[in-house]
This record gives C-alpha cells, structure tokens and sequence, in this order.
C-alpha cells in the first residue's frame, strides 16, 4: 500500500485544500467585502485627506507700518500660497493669544518702522513666530518664507537702495525635483499604500486560517487524513495569492484613475515583484497561525507585525531620518523593500537590475518565514 | 491480515509529568467490534490517537492493521477512519463539498462515484446541497460517519460517536456498524451507553489511563461478581480508586 502511494507532495491533495479555502472564502462575505473595501477607504483616507504639505495655514499679521516694504512683504507671504492672513492686528499681545488657542499657526510681526530702517540700512528684524507642535506642519512654510521674502523686499527698493536688500550671492542653487517635481503627497503615498494594505490583509487573513482550523476543531480531522503540512500551506495560501492581486488591481486602478499617478515603470516587473511580496507576507501570516492559540492571539500577532511595518519601513516617515538602529530593522521587514521597488517602477522607471538589491532581502525574508512556517506545522497533535 | 487489526503494548502517554495513559496493552481481533469504555478523562481519546498516529507515545510499541504505529503513521492513516469526538467538517460548507475534499485528500481514483455511495449508504443525498453547520446532531454524526468511511477503511476507530444523538438514530448508527462489520471491518468504538456496550463483540474498561478488564461483556460481569455490566463497572472504578491512592 505505501509503495503504491509513496508519502510524496501531492498537488491533488494541495488542490484540494486550495478548492476548499476558496469555497469558505467565497461563503465568507464580510471578510471578502473587507478585503476589497479597506483599500478603497484607505486609499480615499490617504489619497484625498493625508497631505504632508498643508498650505493656506491661518496667520495673524501685527503690523502699524503701512510703508511699501511692509505691504511686499505681506504680499509675498501670501503668494507663497502657505499663509492665509486671517488677522491684522496692532498688538502683539493679542496675537501670541491667537497662537496659545491655536486659532493661527504663525503670526509675523512688522515692527512699526520697518521700511523706515530698512532704507537707513539698519538692519531691521521681521519676527515670524509659529506653533511648532507638530513640525512636520509648519516646515515648508518656513522654508518657503527665507527664499521668497528677501526676493520681494529687494524688488520694492528704489533703484538707488537696490543693494539693501543684500547681496545676491555670486553663485546660484539650481533644484530639481525628480519624479515629483510638484511635491504631491499623493504621488508618494498612494503608491506606499499598495504595500501596507497588503502587508495586513495578506498577514491577517493567513495567520487566522490555520488557527480557525484548530479553535473549530477541524483540524484534529485534517491531521487524520494522508495530507502534508506542505500541501496544507500552499493550498490555504494559493487563495490568499489571488486575492492580493484582486487588491493590488482595485488599488493601482484607482491610483491611475483618481489620482493620476504615473506609471513610468513596467507593468509586468511590478506583477512579479508584488508576488515576491505576498507570499512572504503569508509567510509571516502562516507562522503566526502556527504559534496563536486562538483568533484573538493571531489578531494582536498581526498588529504586532503591522505597526512596525508601518513606522519602519519609510511609508509614514522618511527612512533616512530614523536612527541606524532602526534603518537595520527597517531592513529586514519586506515593507521597506518593497516600497522601494512599487515607488522605483511607479515614479521613476526602474528596471529589474536597479531594483535586485532591494528584491533579494526580499526573497531571503521569504525563504526565512516559509521554512520557519513549515518547521512550526505539526503532522501530530503532541 | 494479521490476527489482529490492533496490537500494541506498553503505551504511555504523560502531559506534565502526569501519565495520561500509562502502560496499555490492547489488542483487537480482526472483523471484531471492540467497546472502549472509561470515564471521563480516563484516557480513551488519548489512546485512539496514539493508535492512529495522531500522537506519539512516550513509551510503548506496536501495530495497527500490521503496520507500525511509530513509523508508518501516513500509511496507517490511509486504511484507518477516523471519527472525533468533537464535529470534525466544516460548518461553511456543504455535505457534499465536505465529502468530495476528504474524497480529494485521499486521492480516490472514481472520486465522485465515492461521494455518491457514501451519500447513499447513508441517506445523504437529498440533504446533500445542505451546509453542515445547519445540520441537526444526527445528521452531523451521519456526514461524519461518512466521511470516515469514504476511502473504504480496514479499521474504524469512533471517540464517542453517538454522544448527544437521539435514541432512533442511535439504533441506526449502531445498525450500520453490524452492517460494516460484517463487510469484515475492525471498530473500535468509545461509549458510555451500557446498551450500545452490550452490543459489542467484546469490551475494554478503562479508568485512571489504565486498562481495568477486558473481554466479553460476560466474562467481565462475572470477573466483577457484579449483577451487570453497569454494576462491573462502579465496582471496578472503586476498586481502581482505592488501588490509585
């Protein structure tokens, strides 16, 4: 009888598994309407309301000088399109008010003899204030403000007072903004969120698939029967693969359709490399159901799989801005790399061989989480 | 075919250092129906799943269907079936879905042809559409039974498969085992129904993970110098009792 049927992987046995999730998946409607519709609210969330780059920020102006230079300086604060002036006052008390109640973010002071000492050459101090609390909302204002208030003072001067408006320096910074020369968010987040949602529904769904099978006691028949922890794990995986292209097909469609973000990259090489992708986060997902005891516990292992994911990985905050320590661990979660190579090809048009570096830890991660995976799946119930 | 379909001696099984089943040697004649008998938490599932390779003995040797229990587990399970005590399928789908992916695992060349006759052998084919989870306690233990029998096994080994099922389809389940019997299958079957014992070719008592007799059901009553076998038994737990401490 064994020599018969030698103990070998068996692809009917794996298709069978593969039929089955795919039948329990289909009768499973909230969790495959959740599957297609947290990318469609995330991406709305991130898409159209998380912007990095808040401008038309409220700002109060104290000002008595009604001179020329004042005047440009307001008008050049506006042009930046990061100031809305929604109070001029004449008291600075009454400002700083408005900045402790949060009711402006910046509040600029002209000193009331401003254009006067700037034509006597003294030197005089314009004082921006702005609440810092959150720095990430302030930044390019201010950024905005040191190139573009110095440009306007100079072209208020009268010809003869020209070189007060100090000197121009005797070389010139040119910038270029590669592959998002108008800054978008979007351009940089919509692509990052192809990675996250699949990071959570890959390694959610799986890490709940094997620990449903023992909490509903199903498993204890499954181990009765010829199959092998192999044939287990690739045919409850196979569905989960396909679903991950569902979600990688609403996400990217609705990136190219509601946000115009380019594609400059090949289509084909972003296929293959989100499948790299996937399966090493079932991977994940699979070791975790393999070590939970319930469904609660392979819940909270995915959150604790998924923050990290998050923070790490450079989708919330710039990866070079963390500590090394943490750029080290940054790299080894897939997350990283893989926001690299789904941004490469997106925005900038890389090819298979400029983006090797970042598919190998990749790989390695998943050869890593299948064999562990593997190891932890029981043929016995010891 | 070996004498005997199970043959095993000396198993033991401990969780944290407390034997669970300590020392059992058990032996089933061949075409035979076998009760197994115990209280709660005497060992019975313990020991059925070290016979089908489910567990690993931590002591003990032996043979299932002639083949050994430590080394030839997937082939053991292959001829074994397997019926657990708790609802083992799947509630979200259907018996007929249930059928064929047991059919497929076990990778039976008329796969279809094996779910028809199983569904017919026992009345599930008009059912057949219905999910699992909707079924009442009898119809579960029917699909179960079925499903057990659908690689057509040597040897059935049932945890307390009549548990929570009503008097009638107790009568016919244990019609079916006589039926299968006498096709020359092995069953060994968990109880707690004196009746259902006494339906069985011989018994085996067990208490404390321990085998306390074994044998015909008169062999054992007279042994016990008991009224019957309901008798037998309170007395060779209370003499086990008293041994234990």
């Amino acid at each position: 009888m064994s020599a018969a049927h030698p103990h070998r992987f068996s692809w009917a046995r794996m298709l069978a598994v593969f039929i089955k999730e795919c039948q329990q998946m289909m009768r499973d409607r909230l969790t495959f309407a959740m599957a297609v519709g947290v990318p469609i609210l995330q991406l709305v969330l991130f898409g159209y309301v998380i912007n990095t780059d808040p401008k038309g920020l409220p700002t109060a102006i104290v000002s008595t000088d009604s001179g020329p230079m004042a005047r440009g300086v307001l008008a050049a604060l506006q042009n930046t399109g990061y100031f809305r002036i929604d109070h001029v006052l004449t008291s600075e008390r009454a400002a700083e008010a408005l900045i402790e109640t949060g009711e402006v973010q910046f509040m600029v002071v002209i000193p009331n003899d401003f254009s006067h000492r700037l034509v006597r050459g003294e030197r005089p101090a314009l004082l921006i204030s702005t609440d810092a609390t959150d720095p990430s909302a302030s930044g390019n204002a201010i950024a905005a403000l040191n190139a573009i208030v110095p440009q306007a003072i100079a072209h208020d001067l009268p010809g003869a007072l020209r070189h007060l408006g100090g000197t121009p320096a005797s070389f010139e910074v040119r910038i270029h903004k590669r592959y998002n020369p108008e800054g978008l968010s979007r351009y940089n987040i919509v692509p990052g969120l192809v990675g996250t949602i699949l990071t959570m529904t890959m390694v959610m769904l799986t890490s709940l698939a094997m620990t449903r099978e023992r909490e509903r006691g199903t498993m204890e028949n499954l181990l009765a029967t010829p199959v092998r922890p192999s044939e287990v794990m690739l045919g409850k995986i196979l569905p989960y693969v396909v679903m991950g292209y569902i979600q990688l097909g609403v996400i990217l469609g609705a990136a190219f359709v509601l946000f115009d973000v380019p594609m400059v990259g090949s289509m084909p090489l972003l296929l293959a490399m989100i499948g790299v992708f996937i399966i090493a986060n079932l991977g994940v997902g699979f070791t975790f159901s393999t070590v939970a005891k319930n469904q609660l516990q392979a819940m909270q292992m995915t959150f604790f799989f998924f923050l990290p994911s998050m923070l790490l990985s450079g989708f919330m905050f710039p990866f070079r801005a963390m500590p090394l320590w943490a750029q080290h661990i940054g790299e080894v979660l897939p997350l990283t790399h893989f926001l690299r190579i789904v941004r490469g090809i997106l925005l900038k048009g890389n090819t298979f061989i400029q983006l090797w570096p970042e598919l190998w830890p990749m790989l390695l991660f998943l050869l890593a989480s299948g064999t562990v995976a593997l190891m932890r799946y029981r043929k016995t119930l010891d | 075919m070996p004498a005997f379909a199970i043959d095993v001696h000396g198993l033991t099984k401990r969780y944290g250092g407390r034997a669970v089943v300590d020392n059992i040697t058990l032996q089933v004649e061949t075409g035979r129906i076998v009760g197994f008998l115990g209280p709660n938490g005497s060992g019975k599932t313990t020991t059925i799943r070290m016979i089908c390779g489910l567990l690993t003995p931590d002591a003990g040797s032996g043979t299932c269907l002639g083949l050994d229990i430590m080394k030839d587990a997937a082939a053991i399970k292959r001829q074994v079936g397997y019926m657990t005590q708790k609802f083992g399928l799947y509630d979200d789908l259907s018996i007929r879905e249930n059928l064929d992916f047991v059919a497929r695992l076990f990778e039976l060349p008329q796969r279809k042809q094996a779910v028809d006759d199983a569904l017919n052998r026992l009345g599930l084919s008009e059912r057949q559409e219905q999910l699992a989870g909707s079924l009442s306690g009898g119809w579960k233990q029917r699909l179960a039974l079925a499903a057990c029998l659908i690689h057509t096994p040597r040897l059935l080994l049932l945890d307390e498969p009549t548990a929570g099922v009503d008097p009638k389809a107790r009568r016919e389940f244990w019609d079916q085992i006589h039926q299968l019997a006498e096709q020359g299958i092995t069953v060994l079957v968990s109880t707690h129904y004196m009746d259902e014992a006494e339906r069985c070719h011989a018994l085996v008592y067990i208490a404390y993970g321990t085998i306390l007799a074994q044998g015909t059901a008169e062999s054992i009553v007279a042994g016990a110098k008991a009224r019957d076998l309901e008798d037998a038994f309170v007395r060779l737990v209370d003499q086990a009792q008293d041994n234990f401490k």
